[in-house]
């Protein structure tokens, strides 16, 4: 996408009240949860920018940044792992549970971790 | 998901991101770093309190009065803390006048820095690739794209935000507005404007 066709694309949105802030969910809670962790002092803003911007500067990045919350997610995970705080193989396996935990559970019914079948 | 075609169909499905951020969520809340609660009070807040009716007010107050509008040129953290806006970011801000001679013009080269505090959360295209290489490199070409066409005498300054100091244009106050309230001055003030992107609206226009 152009320029021009994003800021087309805004500017729709922007006549339909702005649009939703974020796209889905889960980017509205990795948001959030860099906000908390910075209110913690788990990192500084400039320190958060760095790890961002490497992301964002990886090979392959979209040009209509798209895959924006993508980079945001895999920055948060890139500074935990580099404060000791979880490896990325912790959060693959977490992952994983959520997803076998989600197929468990019966529609209508909250998503639960402990509906994962697969002992932790 | 096609749904008539799975054979393997299950009531429910999270998608590799969504699971992952769980899984992220989870460990944090488990080592205290992170409360469900706050996360939830932090979405809610950018969701739907914080965004461009805040800068807005901003401007229309400093084009209303002209000693908040010398305290904003001077220390626009303070100026704008003074109205009850938190930069909860604790970052710096500065706000850049728009003159006759002078247009701002406001990019993230590096990442997608932006004063959440007073504009919300920034547009894709501030995001986007495009934008944050070119606004510095060709920023006349880049207004453009905004149908933003400048006349050739007016010079056009671009402020690079950093992740410590957020940058807020204040656009020119346009004309015929002498009698207009500082509400109905807020009205004409979009979120381009304060980003560069834009001008404020004409009265007629709003």
């Amino acid at each position: 996408m152009s320029l021009r066709e994003l800021i087309a694309h805004s500017q729709g949105l922007a006549l339909k009240d702005g649009g939703p802030v974020f796209a889905e969910p889960w980017q509205a809670d990795a948001f959030a949860m860099v906000v908390a962790l910075h209110d913690k002092a788990l990192f500084s803003w400039d320190e958060w920018a760095q790890a961002l911007s490497a992301q964002l500067k990886r090979p392959g990045a979209l040009e209509d940044a798209s895959d924006y919350y993508h980079c945001w997610v895999a920055a948060l995970e890139s500074l935990i792992a580099h404060k000791n705080i979880a490896r990325v193989a912790d959060i693959d396996h977490l992952a994983a549970a959520w997803q076998r935990a989600a197929h468990a559970t019966p529609h209508g019914q909250p998503i639960k971790l402990e509906n994962d079948p697969e002992p932790h | 998901m096609a749904h008539d075609h799975d054979d393997h169909h299950h009531d429910n499905e999270l998608d590799p991101m969504a699971a992952r951020v769980r899984a992220l969520e989870t460990i944090l809340t488990q080592k205290g770093l992170v409360d469900p609660a706050a996360i939830d009070a932090i979405v809610e807040t950018y969701e739907t309190k914080v965004g461009p009716h805040i800068g807005a007010k901003v401007v229309a107050k400093a084009w209303s009065d002209p000693q908040f509008a010398d305290w904003l040129k001077r220390d626009a953290t303070a100026a704008i803390a003074s109205l009850g806006i938190s930069g909860r970011q604790g970052e710096h801000m500065q706000a850049v006048f728009n003159t006759a001679d002078t247009h701002n013009l406001v990019v993230c080269t590096l990442c997608s820095c932006y004063p959440w505090s007073v504009l919300g959360l920034p547009p894709v295209w501030y995001k986007s690739p495009p934008y944050r290489s070119r606004a510095v490199i060709d920023p006349r070409g880049v207004l453009a794209e905004f149908d933003l066409v400048l006349p050739e005498t007016t010079n056009i300054r671009v402020w690079d935000s950093t992740a410590e100091l957020r940058y807020l244009v204040i656009p020119l106050r346009p004309d015929g507005t002498d009698a207009l309230s500082e509400a109905q001055l807020a009205k004409l003030v979009t979120r381009d404007a304060m980003i560069g992107t834009g001008i404020a609206l004409a009265p007629e226009a709003a």
